[in-house]
């Protein structure tokens, strides 16, 4: 029998903005089925959409014909792996980008910056590598589940 | 994503429901921009209904924070969820924003400004 170890969750959708929800839907279903709590999973949720969000925009320029890719598992030592699969000729590798502070995107008005910054707070680290015609970046995550006691 | 704006006496009200990701952000943006055009000098974000809130989102408040400054203008979020709340204090801006409990204390707070 496969336990839910080996298993990889995965959803595609095309580069347009109205479709962040489907995915956060996505990994919000996933996360609750694996009994993690609204909070932490709320934030990763969000980590996950400013990475959709910066390629749908930025990369793909929100072309419906381009497809985005989101795949979950959950290791056995309570991490969990989020990837984030695209073909954009130019890939983007967040790992590398070094935000502003908080102040200074205040004071030059714009949005820029924070969404990569909330991606650096919330998870534990960033891998990008380029396989192919692939983009493929990489976020992990340990979330503590809360104890259930088995009787 | 859902805005409707009310007025109670000097306060104006936004109240947003869903979601405010990338797709809905600009609808914020468009009343925000009209509320500090229309000169309302109290400005009060209803996030009760407010389910996620990812940067775009907040973007639109910061960006306006310094228009605000300029028009003697107040902005003040009550009935934040825990959630949403978070994701602001993951930024410092719980100490940049000013965020009240209820509509009560965001009108005292904006009276006492």
């Amino acid at each position: 029998m496969q336990n839910h170890f080996q298993m990889e969750y995965s959803i595609a959708v095309s580069c347009r903005t109205h479709n962040l929800q489907k995915v956060r839907k996505f990994v919000e279903n996933i996360l609750n089925s694996l009994l993690i709590s609204p909070m932490d999973s709320n934030l990763v949720l969000v980590a996950i959409d400013e990475l959709c969000a910066n390629l749908m925009l930025h990369s793909h320029y929100q072309t419906p014909s381009d497809l985005i890719e989101v795949k979950i598992r959950e290791e056995e030592d309570g991490m969990f792996i989020f990837e984030v699969h695209d073909t954009a000729v130019e890939g983007f590798d967040p790992s590398i980008y070094e935000p502003s502070s908080i102040q200074d995107i205040i004071k030059n008005k714009s949005a820029g910056g924070m969404g990569l910054m909330l991606v650096k707070k919330i998870m534990d680290s960033i891998h990008f590598e380029r396989k192919g015609q692939k983009n493929i970046c990489r976020v992990c995550k340990t979330i503590k589940k809360p104890d259930i006691e088995l009787s | 994503m859902k805005v409707n704006c009310t007025n109670e006496g000097k306060f104006h009200i936004i109240a947003i429901e869903g979601d405010l990701d990338a797709s809905s952000s600009i609808l914020l943006d468009t009343v925000l921009e009209e509320a500090i055009e229309q000169q309302k000098h109290y400005i009060l974000i209803d996030c009760l209904g407010l389910n996620y809130i990812s940067s775009p989102g907040i973007g639109v408040l910061t960006s306006r924070l310094d228009d605000c400054e300029k028009n003697n203008t107040t902005i003040v979020l009550f009935s934040v969820s825990e959630k949403v709340f978070n994701v602001f204090n993951i930024l410092g801006l719980d100490q940049l924003l000013p965020i009240k409990k209820n509509k009560e204390d965001a009108k005292s707070f904006s009276d006492g400004i």
